[in-house]
């Protein structure tokens, strides 16, 4: 069993989605759904419990022979940053299935199929030790990604959902030619760890590095490739947005720890000086987009922008605090982020509408509502006591350490994201009811201003929403149980990133 | 090798060696008797007839595989290169005679020479792979073609399709000038037709100049005629239009990779010594038919249409295996062209499935909501498709990965930037219509003409495409070497054993 722990955690839902493929019954489906995400989550536990804190290596190792003409192996393995993700997202497909129990009516076997298919492409993304392997996953993503925006999505999903596509095609389709390009360069092999070690040109290091930043860069989204991100949100579904928001995004960021930083070292750190400015554009400008925005699931988007700005500025600091940060706030927007957008989902389903101003009467009809999506506004703008605020202070401290004037465009930031976060929650909540309308309550229910029914979280909203706040408090009050992951892996990766690869032309 | 002596030029042995032609030729010829005399009631013999001969063919080809005979002094090889792609081409008549069955009553086109003309292109096709003499070669080339022009005009009612064989025959004859003029200037500078006797003279140095660069340009231009590569790629879009859809299938996957069979045989076995002379002519040819097919695809609406530019892409791709050179893209190119087939006969089976009664799948907006009522073939549909434009896990992920690393192995980044930002490009449309079958909605009720035959094409298609992509066949790529194709014979045997 535990010799393939990965690959059944990664397998599973693909064993999943067949059995998914004979079943009929709307309701059955998301049943077996539901099991098949919470058995594969209940096995990421012990994943994350038998991990080893005290080790860099790769751990769960499995390896086997898969097309020996080209040196290609069937490679999977964790470190102390991907193990965080493969629970992240078996987390992250429980909270996905829940949000599309009443969201998803029609074709549920399709979506419940592409859900679970997306699921284990994911967790292969974060897994695979081989290059071939891990592109194979990464590209399968794109497919089920696809069909669940554009078949499930909003009015506009067609033109969205085909602009998803393209953007993310031809950003990683380059990224392949640097791959085959540094199979040559090592000696033809895939093997991720080997190419970590060989020695590569500069020039080599330049050219590679540009093919994949424009890959991770797409899918983080950086300023200026991020024009995909508010379409695609914005028409997907709950459970899409979940995993664009809390998955997806990190593949970029996770690409440039895995690929850019330990394989070109020198390319990485020719280039973090305007990577690090492009972040702090992104987060500047990220947030002042999102305080414009009158669509709740436009301005999360936006405000994802700013956020990952904050992500892949701690990436190119290239100092402990900021790397771990980065890593811990990858962790944190996919818990917070994740919640926001199932809260919009949530009150999407009574209302119909995700207009700001629309609402104004959280506060007082649906108070349960009300005060979740309290924890997850200051968790998202980075409260003290919420996770949010442990990610940004340690990458603030990765930029102090660089470069003290970060700090303060940081700052602008940060108070950019409380501004609109509060000012979206203050407009949900406590803004003027502008129909003047008075809610009868009824059996507990209540009607919005255009007569929809609304009513308050139910038990399984509550399920989802609570398994959330957990974490949020979790990384909030006792961050080093995920911090204590992480430390062995980052030192090792840092001493990576700053190791010359070349002769010559050493720091 | 031996010299053109007269004493071993009728040895049995030569005619063993073109035991599976000779299957097919005779068996051409035996159905078109029984075809007379085949009650109406039974018209399923003649095309049983054309499975069994293909059938039986493939039997004494797996014979003689390996074989590595060289019969009619030089001019025939039997080497696993040939076995190869011999097979390709077993599995492309199979599958389209499949495939036409019903189309052809629904045509009212069922007449017994269809089939037989069919069995005759695929004997010159076999010829093609094997021969290894310009003369030889091109015997089996006019043999190939000359068939389906016939076939292409087959629709006798059809305006469209009488235009389309009308421009085709035209064209291609013309075609088949030019490479002939080639042909006659390479043996009026060498002395020889034969391949290897090409390669031999070419190594002097001795024969060079621009007599010679015209005969190369001339080669390129008859050959590219052949694959519809730019900027000879003008017949295709009215030909694939015109033609009978089973047709269209057909010509896309079986002639075409004789034509390649046979360029790579020619330039790299008869030309390597002048690898430098027609490398930037292929790599022109490549790269045109890259960007101009696959954008001008886009702006299509008939799915035929369309495909026939995205065949005008697809042979883009595979010619860049060929300017590689090596023989990881000479096996690059023939894993390409094994996946191209499954991947277009899939596609070209649903096609052919939407045409019923009044019902035409010509137009890509027919296929508007199909995945709606029809889910299953929406899905075989959706793998081709995402196939054709190369996303894992599929075959044709793999076939274009095979052809990076053989571009990029030599060093040819710049080629393989430009197939990769062109795959996208392609991506775009082969999408568009996953758009519309899963995401709008259906304008009336789909009929589907579908019947045991294609049902089976459709399943061994799919079965292929997804299997390959996962699991896919290659071989250990040694070293680049000189005149790569003579020597691939030990190699491809584990394709082919």
């Amino acid at each position: 069993m535990s010799g393939h722990l990965l690959s059944s955690i990664v397998f599973l839902p693909v064993l999943g989605a067949l059995v998914i493929l004979f079943i009929k019954d709307a309701r059955a489906i998301r049943w077996v759904a539901l099991v098949t995400l919470a058995v594969d989550f209940a096995l990421a536990i012990p994943l994350m419990r038998g991990f080893d804190v005290s080790t860099h290596g790769m751990q769960f190792v499995e390896r086997h022979e898969w097309i020996p003409s080209w040196n290609i192996t069937y490679y999977l393995g964790v470190d102390g940053i991907s193990v965080l993700f493969v629970f992240l997202t078996a987390f992250l497909g429980i909270i996905c299935v829940l949000a599309s129990w009443k969201a998803i009516e029609k074709k549920v076997k399709e979506f419940m199929i592409a859900l679970l298919i997306m699921q284990a492409a994911m967790l292969g993304v974060f897994s695979a030790l081989d290059m071939f392997l891990f592109y194979l996953f990464w590209e399968a993503m794109l497919i089920p990604m696809y069909l669940i925006i554009g078949v499930w999505g909003g009015p506009n999903r067609v033109y969205s959902a085909i602009k998803f596509f393209l953007y993310t095609l031809a950003g990683s389709i380059l990224m392949l030619v640097g791959m085959i390009a540094l199979y040559f360069a090592a000696g033809k092999t895939f093997d991720m760890l080997v190419l970590m070690e060989h020695k590569y040109t500069f020039t080599f290091q330049i050219w590679v590095f540009m093919a994949f930043f424009v890959a991770f860069a797409v899918k983080v989204p950086m300023f200026p490739f991020h024009t995909w991100l508010p379409d695609a949100h914005v028409e997907a579904p709950t459970a899409g947005s979940i995993i664009l928001a809390g998955v997806l995004l990190k593949m970029g960021t996770y690409g440039f720890l895995r690929f850019c930083l330990t394989m070109f070292p020198d390319a990485s750190r020719f280039f973090s000086t305007p990577i690090v400015v492009i972040s702090i554009v992104a987060i500047i400008y990220g947030a002042f987009l999102a305080l414009a925005q009158k669509d709740l699931k436009k301005l999360i988007a936006y405000s994802s922008i700013s956020h990952m700005g904050f992500i892949t500025m701690g990436i190119f600091l290239f100092n402990k605090n900021g790397i771990e940060g980065a890593i811990l706030q990858m962790f944190n927007h996919g818990i917070t982020t994740s919640a926001l957008f199932l809260c919009i989902g949530l009150i999407y389903e009574r209302t119909h509408t995700r207009h700001i101003g629309d609402y104004g009467w959280a506060a007082s009809r649906v108070p349960v509502y009300a005060t979740f999506l309290f924890i997850f506004t200051l968790a998202s703008l980075g409260f003290p006591g919420t996770n949010g605020f442990i990610g940004e202070i340690l990458i603030a401290f990765g930029a102090y350490e660089v470069y003290k004037p970060y700090l303060i465009l940081l700052l602008i930031g940060i108070v950019g994201g409380a501004a609109y976060m509060l000012y979206m929650y203050k407009s949900m909540a406590f803004g003027a009811d502008s129909h003047g309308h008075g809610g009868h309550g009824h059996g507990g229910s209540h009607d919005d201003s255009h007569g929809h029914k609304v009513w308050d979280v139910d038990f399984r909203e509550a399920i989802a929403l609570i398994a959330l706040v957990v974490f949020v408090f979790w990384v909030g009050f006792h961050p080093e149980d995920f911090l204590g992951y992480m430390h062995e892996s980052v030192g090792n990766l840092i001493n990576q990133a700053n190791t010359s690869k070349f002769e010559g032309l050493g720091l | 090798m031996s010299g053109p002596d007269v004493a071993t030029f009728f040895s049995p042995g030569d005619f063993l060696a073109i035991l599976p032609e000779m299957v097919i030729a005779g068996m051409a010829c035996v159905i078109l008797m029984v075809d007379l005399v085949v009650p109406r009631t039974k018209r399923w013999v003649v095309p049983a007839l054309s499975v069994l001969s293909v059938a039986a063919a493939a039997w004494f080809s797996w014979n003689l595989a390996g074989s590595g005979v060289s019969a009619f002094s030089g001019m025939f090889v039997l080497d696993g290169y040939a076995a190869f792609f011999k097979l390709i081409f077993y599995i492309v008549a199979v599958f389209a005679v499949f495939v036409s069955i019903r189309y052809i009553k629904t045509e009212e086109i069922d007449l017994g020479e269809y089939y037989v003309l069919m069995l005759f292109s695929l004997s010159g096709m076999m010829i093609m792979a094997s021969g290894s003499d310009l003369l030889t070669i091109y015997l089996g080339l006019e043999l190939a073609s000359l068939p389906v022009y016939a076939l292409v005009g087959f629709l006798q009612k059809s305006r469209k399709s009488n235009e389309a064989a009308m421009k085709y025959v035209i064209l291609g004859a013309f075609s088949s000038a030019i490479l002939l003029y080639g042909i006659s200037l390479i043996y009026g500078l060498t002395g020889t037709t034969q391949l290897a006797a090409i390669s031999a003279a070419l190594e002097t140095g001795a024969v060079s100049g621009p007599l010679f660069t015209l005969a190369v340009i001339m080669l390129v231009a008859g050959f590219g005629f052949k694959v519809a590569g730019f900027p000879f790629h003008m017949w295709a879009p009215d030909a694939y239009e015109g033609a009978p859809t089973p047709i269209t299938a057909f010509m896309a996957a079986g002639p075409k990779a004789a034509a390649f069979a046979v360029i790579m045989r020619v330039f790299l076995e008869g030309l390597f010594p002048a690898y430098d002379n027609w490398q930037m002519a292929i790599a022109a040819v490549a790269v045109g038919s890259m960007v101009v097919g696959n954008i001008t695809a886009i702006m299509q609406t008939s799915i035929k249409r369309m495909l026939a530019f995205s065949s005008v892409g697809h042979a883009g791709y595979a010619l860049l295996g060929l300017v590689a050179g090596s023989e990881e893209g000479i096996a690059s190119v023939m894993f390409y062209l094994l996946v191209y087939a499954f991947m277009n006969l899939g596609i070209f089976g649903i096609i052919i499935m939407m045409r019923r009664d009044s019902q035409s799948g010509d137009q890509i907006s027919h296929y508007a909501g199909l995945a709606k009522s029809n889910r299953l073939t929406a899905l075989a549909m959706l793998v081709f498709l995402f196939s054709l434009a190369g996303i894992p896990p599929t075959a044709g992920f793999v076939a274009k990965f095979y052809v990076f690393m053989a571009l990029i192995h030599k060093g040819m980044i710049g080629l393989a930037v430009v197939a990769a930002l062109m795959s996208a490009v392609a991506a775009y449309y082969y999408i568009r219509i996953v758009m519309l079958m899963y995401m709008r909605e259906p304008e009336k009720e789909f009929l589907l003409a579908s019947s045991r035959g294609i049902l089976c094409v459709l399943i061994i298609a799919l079965a292929a495409v997804v299997a390959l992509g996962v699991y896919p066949l290659t071989y250990k790529p040694r070293p680049a070497r000189r005149s790569a194709v003579g020597q691939e014979r030990n190699e491809m045997e584990r394709w082919y054993p």
